[in-house]
């Protein structure tokens, strides 16, 4: 790597990360600067293209749940519930409200596991100065400690219902193959209690973090539920006035190869530039159904009505990691088992749409089945391969605004800019190294 | 009566010999030990090992070495090599699970880790041949590290 004495910007540089740390997979990030400005950055993906949707064909409608989870070890119940929802819709299975419930619940934990290890672990080392968790356990033992019983608490939800942490095997089409007991699922009730106190302390510790001076006017896609802020279900909407259900997501979306990038970038048709997955999504699209003391926390925490600074990102993760502490208490200390666990599944023909809000945005997927109930065709639309265009633009502005950094400095900024969006590349095929040119 | 030890082997079943680990805990459970799976993400290790009085980790190894060559780390006397369990570019692998556990007080009495150099990482099911006989050394080694 080039590496100027001074930063200024008549230098000619070049910049790259051959293995940025602390995202999900392998990957690549590569700018070349040339007279004071940004002549070129890729975001590129290494790891070849995953074969799921191929792995599926002719296999049971049942099937796709436990298959599509194996894609990512970080949020499983997004597959899980993505392909069980498109299956239902498919094969005409309603399921009791009872069983959604659960589901929410198991959700729940998946939001509180996979937001607190990115936020409080991978996340909170880039604004403190720190290289990694390791450094933050011996500077401030005490938040790795509480994000590490946070994280486990997310863990043993997902134990709990799941039957187990990683990759559940309790849930099916049709709900679930067990119910767990109702002593097993009100228990979880006090320990939810303490993780809102330990996630708004941490939403409150991380808002007071010195974030980069960028912002972006983000086109906000989200999932929008009438009653409740959207976790496993709803319409998809955005701050642009988009209102679809999900049978029409291909008609406004869709997904285009790149040649510097295994990962198919999802684009959005009638939109000029890209559009963001994800907490700020979310959180800019739905705030209003946050539970009260969750806004305010929010609002403690410095976040504004609408976040366009995606270093905030971080605070918004802890603000929808008290949100999801809070319903599952209430989900908790509602539970009555579903009886029967599950709804009755016949195989057969059919066409079926799941999308649900994993931590990192939506997770669309799309089957079609034969007579025998075997699966014809399957799409899964991930959300880092939909955030990627937005996480090129966002790397644009910041490296545009930031010439005058020294590359080492510049790189750091990179990589904390990537991790804003806590891209799992085994999820998007999928992850990262970073290169600057200055010439 | 002291605590059953912990076997966890780590690894994705559909991706070929990194299934390693997953095979091996499935030959020992069979037998009666006690077994879990796991992904191979740091936090979750840390929770599964700190309630252990021991335990055997098994994780696959990407080296360029030989297909189905074992190593053996005894994680109580030193870290192990991060580069042979790459999780992903993920910080939190076991390499640094063990690192960051160390650093909290986290380890169990005896923490062993078995690495089983893979060939194959592609989406599908099922060891290759080295990685096959080489999970089938681990297994006994394992049990017969457990009846000592």
């Amino acid at each position: 790597m080039n590496r100027p004495t001074n930063g200024g910007k008549a230098a000619a540089r070049t910049i790259k990360v051959d293995a940025l740390a602390r995202v999900e997979g392998e990957g690549a990030l590569y700018v070349r600067i040339k007279d004071g400005a940004v002549k070129d950055i890729k975001f590129r993906i290494f790891e070849p293209p995953r074969f799921f949707e191929a792995l599926l064909r002719g296999r049971m409608f049942s099937d796709a749940p436990d298959i599509t989870a194996r894609i990512c070890g970080i949020c499983p119940v997004a597959y899980i519930l993505g392909a069980s929802h498109a299956m239902e819709e498919a094969l005409g299975i309603e399921c009791s409200a009872p069983i959604r419930d659960l589901r929410r619940l198991l959700y729940c934990g998946e939001w509180i596991q996979s937001h607190v290890l990115h936020a409080a672990m991978l996340h909170a080392p880039d604004f403190l100065g720190l290289d990694d968790a390791l450094q933050l356990a011996k500077t401030n033992r005490e938040v790795v400690e509480k994000a590490l019983a946070l994280k486990k608490l997310g863990n043993d939800i997902l134990e709990v219902i799941g039957g187990r942490a990683v990759h559940p095997v309790n849930t099916r089409v049709g709900g679930f193959f067990r119910a767990p007991s109702k002593g097993d699922i009100r228990a979880l009730g006090d320990r939810l209690r303490w993780g809102a106190d330990a996630a708004q302390d941490l939403a409150l510790l991380f808002g007071g973090f010195d974030f980069p001076d960028y912002e972006y006017d983000y086109t906000c896609v989200s999932l929008r539920h009438p009653d409740v802020y959207a976790i496993e279900a709803g319409r998809l909407v955005s701050n642009r006035g988009l209102d679809i259900p999900l049978a029409e997501f291909f008609d406004h979306f869709g997904e285009t190869h790149v040649a510097h990038s295994n990962a198919l970038h999802g684009v959005m048709r009638n939109e000029t530039g890209p559009y963001l997955v994800g907490p700020i999504a979310r959180y800019n699209n739905n705030q209003h159904q946050l539970s009260e003391r969750a806004r305010q926390v929010a609002k403690d925490a410095g976040l504004n009505p609408v976040c366009r600074n995606p270093y905030r990102s971080i605070v918004v993760r802890m603000v929808e990691t008290l949100y999801a502490c809070e319903e599952g208490v209430r989900l908790a200390e509602a539970y009555e088992p579903p009886a029967p666990p599950a709804a009755e599944t016949v195989p057969g023909p059919g066409v079926g749409y799941g999308c649900t809000e994993a931590p990192r945005g939506i997770c669309f997927h799309h089957y079609s089945l034969d007579d025998d109930g075997r699966i014809v065709t399957a799409q899964i639309v991930p959300p880092t391969s939909q955030n990627q265009p937005q996480i090129e633009r966002d790397l644009l502005g910041v490296v545009e605004t930031n010439l005058d950094l020294a590359d080492e400095d510049l790189k750091w900024r990179c990589e904390q800019t990537i991790r804003n969006y806590d891209p799992c590349i085994s999820c998007a095929t999928h992850f990262l190294d970073l290169r600057v040119d200055r010439d | 009566m002291p605590e059953t030890p912990l076997v966890i082997g780590i690894g994705n079943r559909y991706r070929r010999d990194d299934g390693v680990g997953p095979w091996v805990a499935d030959r020992l459970g069979s037998r009666g030990l006690r077994v879990v799976e796991a992904s191979g993400e740091g936090a979750g290790l840390i929770d599964l090992w700190r309630e252990a009085d021991a335990a055997f980790v098994v994780d696959a190894m990407r080296s360029a070495g030989t297909p189905g060559t074992v190593r053996r780390f005894d994680a109580r006397h030193g870290g192990i090599p991060e580069r042979l369990f790459a999780y992903s570019s993920h910080l939190f692998g076991l390499a640094e699970a063990i690192s960051l556990a160390r650093e909290l007080d986290r380890l169990p009495r005896c923490l062993v880790v078995y690495g089983i150099e893979g060939a194959d990482f592609a989406a599908g099911e099922g060891l290759s041949p080295a990685v096959r006989a080489a999970a089938e050394q681990v297994a006994k080694r394992v049990a017969d590290e457990i009846a000592m």
